[in-house]
């Protein structure tokens, strides 16, 4: 199974909250897209689609929660 | 990296260009800088909290400020003319996926480039914000968006800008003082000049060659 993982987003960042999903679960989402929209401090943060792209079956945090780096995100079949 | 002059732009304008050069870099070609001035503008951050707006919107009308929502981090700001603004769009996938080191990277840009107006600025680091400072006041704001490791947004740094426009909002959702080079040096240089002079820094902080035609 794919998973959409929140990266290591730089020196002192641990973790970012969730804007948006700009998909839902039963969606398919292709490589190009940006499937959540985080924000940090001064940065906005769109997660790319694996390479692979796929279904989302599972999200893991709500708009408006804080979300660890290194956290899954969403699964993806 | 391709350097653009804009002059003045609408912001919204200023979007849609910069999210065509994204797409442009995400396909692989060299990353651009973007150099403008915007009318009088507000822009909400992701971190907008509508209390940091200090006026009714009528009286944002009155001045002649436009309100426009914007993908980038961080609260309110203003643009206005008389304001040189920065969009680097950078592929940070061939530059260490680090947030934290590009945004140092950019107020370091700006820090170089006012020392060149003899005004020796600070980073917005430790207890203070984000952004760029001299002395308690802030002279820049910062703010940027990612997509595919691809940034937008950037800084906008007040040469010579109506730091009385400061007075309708809490800038960044901070209470702090504005400042402009002109205010601290009594300089107003052209934009043209000053856009140049902006590249040139941001082309050795960022190690990156001049690719304009």
């Amino acid at each position: 199974m794919l998973k959409i993982i929140l990266p290591d987003l730089g020196d002192g960042i641990t973790q970012a909250k969730i804007v948006h999903w700009n998909f839902q679960e039963g969606q398919r989402v292709s490589p190009e897209d940006d499937v959540v929209e985080l924000v940090t401090d001064k940065a906005v943060f769109n997660v790319p689609a694996p390479a692979e792209g796929g279904v989302i079956k599972k999200i893991y945090y709500k708009e408006g929660q804080e979300a660890p780096v290194g956290s899954v995100l969403a699964d993806l079949v | 990296m391709r350097i653009i002059y804009c002059g003045l732009i609408e912001y919204e304008r200023a979007m849609k260009l910069q999210k065509d050069f994204v797409r442009e870099v995400m396909a692989g070609a060299p990353g651009a800088l973007l150099l403008c001035e915007h009318p009088k503008t507000l822009t909400l951050g992701r971190a907008y909290h509508q209390q940091n707006i200090l006026v009714h919107s009528d009286e944002l009308l009155c001045h002649g400020v436009t309100v426009v929502s914007a993908d980038r981090g961080g609260d309110v700001t203003l643009h206005a003319p008389g304001q040189l603004v920065a969009y680097p769009i950078v592929d940070l996938k061939h530059r260490g996926r680090d947030l934290t080191v590009y945004l140092r990277k950019l107020e370091q840009t700006c820090v170089d480039f006012l020392l060149d107006f003899g005004i020796v600025a600070e980073q917005g680091e430790g207890t203070r914000a984000r952004g760029v400072w001299v002395g308690g006041a802030k002279i820049a704001s910062i703010g940027i968006g990612v997509s595919h490791w691809v940034t937008y947004h950037g800084i906008g740094v007040n040469m010579t800008t109506d730091l009385e426009l400061f007075k309708l909002i809490r800038p960044c959702g901070l209470d702090v003082a504005m400042t402009s080079v002109k205010k601290l040096t009594g300089l107003s240089s052209s934009m043209s000049v000053v856009s140049e002079k902006f590249a040139g820094h941001f082309l050795r902080v960022f190690d990156a060659k001049n690719h304009s035609s």
